[in-house]
């Protein structure tokens, strides 16, 4: 018999494939784009001098302490502000809510995760600055604390929607077992289903910090941007978190130099962060998919 | 004479579950061949080698030859296009395609290159008389297919295998879901339409074998025990196993 | 008895803990009600025709914002006509041919972190390849392939997850009908995950035409005075232009600033709505 498989389906089964692949492309591109540029900054200027604390491009200090650190300050407030209200919500909206009170909440989680952060970030200068200013009695309300109020609003979405879909992996037999044994819901919740769906919560967590991470427009345009050594006192003050700076700076520097360099350097340490976000958040779930293959087979 | 014959066949899955060893087997034309035996024994399996179906699973090794009108299917140069449309197909549950009646009756042909209008009307009444099933539908073959009813659609997918006009037809448990009657509908089709094609059933039951086999075959834990023509292996077994396979006691 | 008074100090424990996460949750979903109607209430007085089709005048403090409209169209829709294609055609493979081994574990670990990269990293790639590499310029087209890439593993993600959901039986009967695996996908699979598929291009495109930092570099401009000529020139944008004109421009109009903020909403989440009255629909239809 011939073989009647013909050249299009050939052709068209390449395309898919080639496709398929190109997400690694894209990785490795980028990667190799932001090496390519950021990588002179290491040979143009010692080390030291990136690890100080002095971010003044004008007279050529690049130290990406303050940066650096303005990042973990607004990201780990952000943390305090979306994992408890994230995981709130979800275990409300999959253990708590009726049915119908969920068909309504899902969306609108939906619709928070689809606002422009551009948005939120006006409404951050025109409403939440202002009151914050007067509420602390700040000289400023552009501070840390404006951006992680908002960061952490961006982030809840992530969080919850991970987090839910965790909870709602818990096989409903567990619920049944701790209830039957005389458990109330609470105690189901906390002795059971969150056990049990403890690498998927950790897996919304992390996702939602590098969501935090790498959120630009909002940041900049309510933390103040000042490059600054935090204080004790940080989170009331000014800051600059690393992505504001690439996106504030990026526009007004000359192509090839120093200061061009360190900025996708910056890229270069932001890229890293969410890879290593990303692989350990997928390793998590693929180990709890593994184990949960071995009991079921 | 045989349609088809297994000479040797060895297969085994790559998860190790379900083989079949050393199967010798003519399957004679124009008759209904009945593979059976209890769950797990091979018997899908060997249905599934005969129109290639199996390629879709994993299969780790396949030795041995299936000959069907002479040539070794299992030669990786098989056209498995043109194969099966040769050997038709109907499992189980009917599944019909999110079509409807007359889209699934002519999606095999339109697939082999038939645009003619008119060929594929007569392609569909035919089909659909020869499962007796054309006057329940004749009114409505642009409904969705899946508003028939369990019974219908199972004709309904034994039809679309026949518009293709195959020569041979793998049936797979074809009547384990529906009611007795519907049943009894897909038998008396089956016992017209050996006039015309080589028929292989995998049955749903030993009183269902006996009932329709010309030939049967009795498959144990991936061997063939027994073959033998019909009313000889369901009232003289030959092998202790299958007698008692047959007559109950274990299965 | 001590068991009955521990079980119903238990159910208070309850009752305090359920009230906590209630209110958890109304105070994180009150907020985006809030915003959004905020925004409305605010916003509407500034919509009018001269707004919506006319372009910006002294400084843009005064006259519309047709080419920020426009601008945002044309890069929703250049990020399409890369993103859908190959974010399709990913998906697929991933659904229907991808064995499971290391290279298909790499593409999906590769596809995760293209989700995770921040926006603005994405803004410093598309500048190096496309803009400068690729000598695009700043262009529609640099930043259309740059949202594009960004907006990739939404679409394959989502696309893939409605492949999946097509039962495998319609498959094994296809291929036993003589159909090849490109026509089984083609006339029954595609057809029955089209409308997952298009929920997910249109929340991935929902994405790309709220994103402001990867167009910073790579497309966006300040001001231009007429409409775009080419892919290879550059554009306003809507989300560019409420950044621009909420921090750049001292003494802006707030009923200007508003209404800037409620074009962008309405075109994103008109899109979100399009997106889920498709989902529902097509979950109301389905046959199986």
């Amino acid at each position: 018999m011939k073989s009647t498989s013909t050249w299009p389906e050939f052709l068209i089964t390449r395309l898919i494939k080639a496709s398929g692949y190109s997400a690694i492309v894209f990785v490795a591109l980028i990667f190799y784009f932001l090496l390519n540029e950021g990588a002179p900054a290491l040979f143009k200027t010692p080390l030291s001098s990136l690890l100080s604390t002095r971010w003044y491009p004008i007279e050529n200090y690049f130290g990406l302490l303050p940066l650096i650190s303005g990042s973990l300050i607004v990201t780990l407030g952000a943390a305090l502000v979306a994992v408890p209200f994230g995981i709130g919500t979800a275990v409300f909206m999959s253990e708590i809510a009726p049915r119908w009170l969920r068909e309504i909440l899902k969306p609108l989680v939906e619709v928070l995760g689809g606002l422009p952060s551009v948005v939120l970030g006006f409404l951050g200068i025109l409403l939440l600055a202002p009151f914050l200013r007067r509420a602390l009695d700040l000289p400023t309300g552009l501070s840390a604390l404006a951006g992680a109020l908002l960061l952490g609003g961006i982030a809840v979405p992530t969080v919850v929607s991970v987090a839910e879909d965790a909870l709602d992996s818990v096989p409903r037999s567990y619920r049944d077992a701790a209830l039957a044994l005389g458990a109330t819901r609470w105690q189901t919740i906390w002795r059971v289903t969150l056990p049990a769906a403890r690498s998927g919560v950790l897996t919304a967590v992390m996702l939602g910090i590098g969501r935090a991470i790498g959120e630009t427009m909002a940041v900049m345009m309510v933390t103040g941007n000042a490059a600054v050594m935090p204080s004790l006192l940080a989170l009331f003050h000014p800051a600059r978190t690393m992505t504001a700076t690439i996106a504030a700076e990026m526009g007004e520097v000359a192509n090839g130099s120093l200061h061009y360099h360190v900025l996708f350097f910056i890229g270069i340490v932001l890229f890293l962060i969410s890879l290593a976000i990303n692989v350990t958040a997928s390793a998590v779930v693929f180990r709890q998919k593994k184990r949960a293959e071995r009991i079921l087979s | 004479m045989n349609k088809i014959t297994i000479d040797h066949l060895f297969l085994t899955y790559s998860d190790g579950k379900e083989s079949l060893r050393d199967i010798n087997l003519g399957i004679a034309e124009h008759a209904i061949t009945v593979l059976f035996g209890p769950a797990g024994g091979g018997k899908s399996t060997l249905l599934r080698v005969l129109n290639r179906l199996n390629d879709l699973a994993d299969v780790t090794l396949v030795a041995g030859k299936v000959l069907l009108d002479g040539e070794n299917i299992l030669d990786p140069k098989t056209d498995v296009i043109r194969l099966r449309r040769k050997v038709g197909m109907v499992f189980a549950r009917p599944v019909t395609l999110p079509l409807s009646i007359r889209g699934n009756l002519t999606y095999g042909l339109e697939l082999a290159g038939v645009r003619d209008k008119s060929r594929l009307d007569e392609a569909v009444e035919r089909s659909l008389t020869q499962a007796a099933l054309w006057e329940e539908v004749k009114e409505r073959l642009d409904d969705p297919a899946v508003a028939l009813s369990g019974g219908q659609q199972q004709r309904l997918c034994l039809a679309r295998s026949l518009a293709l006009e195959p020569e041979v037809i793998l049936l797979d448990e074809p009547t384990s879901g529906l009611d007795p009657i519907s049943t009894g509908k897909v038998e008396a089709s089956l016992q017209e339409l050996k006039q015309h094609y080589t028929i292989v059933l995998v049955p749903h039951s030993v009183q269902q074998a006996a009932r329709t086999a010309d030939y049967a075959a009795f498959f144990l834990q991936g061997e063939l025990i027994e073959y033998a023509p019909g009313k000889d292996i369901f009232i003289h077994p030959k092998n202790k196993r299958t007698e008692d396979y047959v007559e109950g006691r274990f299965g | 008895m001590a068991t009955q008074s521990s079980s119903a100090s238990r159910l208070a424990t309850q009752r305090i803990g359920f009230s906590l996460m209630t209110l958890m949750t109304l105070l994180t979903v009150t907020p985006i009600l809030l915003v959004v109607a905020y925004i409305v209430w605010q916003g509407a007085p500034a919509i009018s025709v001269e707004f919506l089709t006319g372009f910006p005048r002294e400084g843009m403090k005064a006259g519309g914002i047709l080419p920020a409209i426009v601008g945002t169209f044309y890069l929703t829709l250049g990020t399409a006509v890369f993103a859908v294609p190959l974010g399709l055609g990913a998906a697929i493979y991933l659904s229907e041919y991808a064995p499971d081994n290391r290279w298909t574990r790499l593409i999906r670990l590769a596809i995760i972190n293209l989700a995770g990269i921040p926006s603005v990293v994405y803004g410093l790639f598309g500048l190096g390849l496309f803009v400068l590499f690729l000598r695009f310029g700043t262009s529609i087209l640099a930043a259309s392939l740059t949202l594009s890439i960004m907006t990739l593993p939404v679409i394959i993600s989502t696309a893939e997850e409605a492949l999946r959901a097509v039962p495998q039986s319609f498959r094994v009967v296809s291929i036993s009908l003589g159909a090849t695996r490109w026509q089984t996908i083609r006339r029954i699979v595609l057809p029955q995950a089209l409308p997952g598929i298009l929920t997910g291009v249109i929340l991935g495109l929902e994405r790309a035409a709220g994103e402001t930092a990867p167009i910073l570099f790579t497309g966006a401009a300040f001001f231009l005075p007429r409409l775009p000529h080419s892919p290879l020139d550059a554009t306003m944008a809507l989300p560019y232009h409420l950044f621009v004109i909420s921090t750049q421009v001292p003494g802006m109009p707030v009923e200007i600033q508003y209404g800037t903020a409620l074009v962008l909403l309405v075109f994103v989440l008109g899109m979100n709505v399009i997106a889920s009255v498709i989902r529902s629909r097509a979950r109301a239809k389905r046959q199986w």
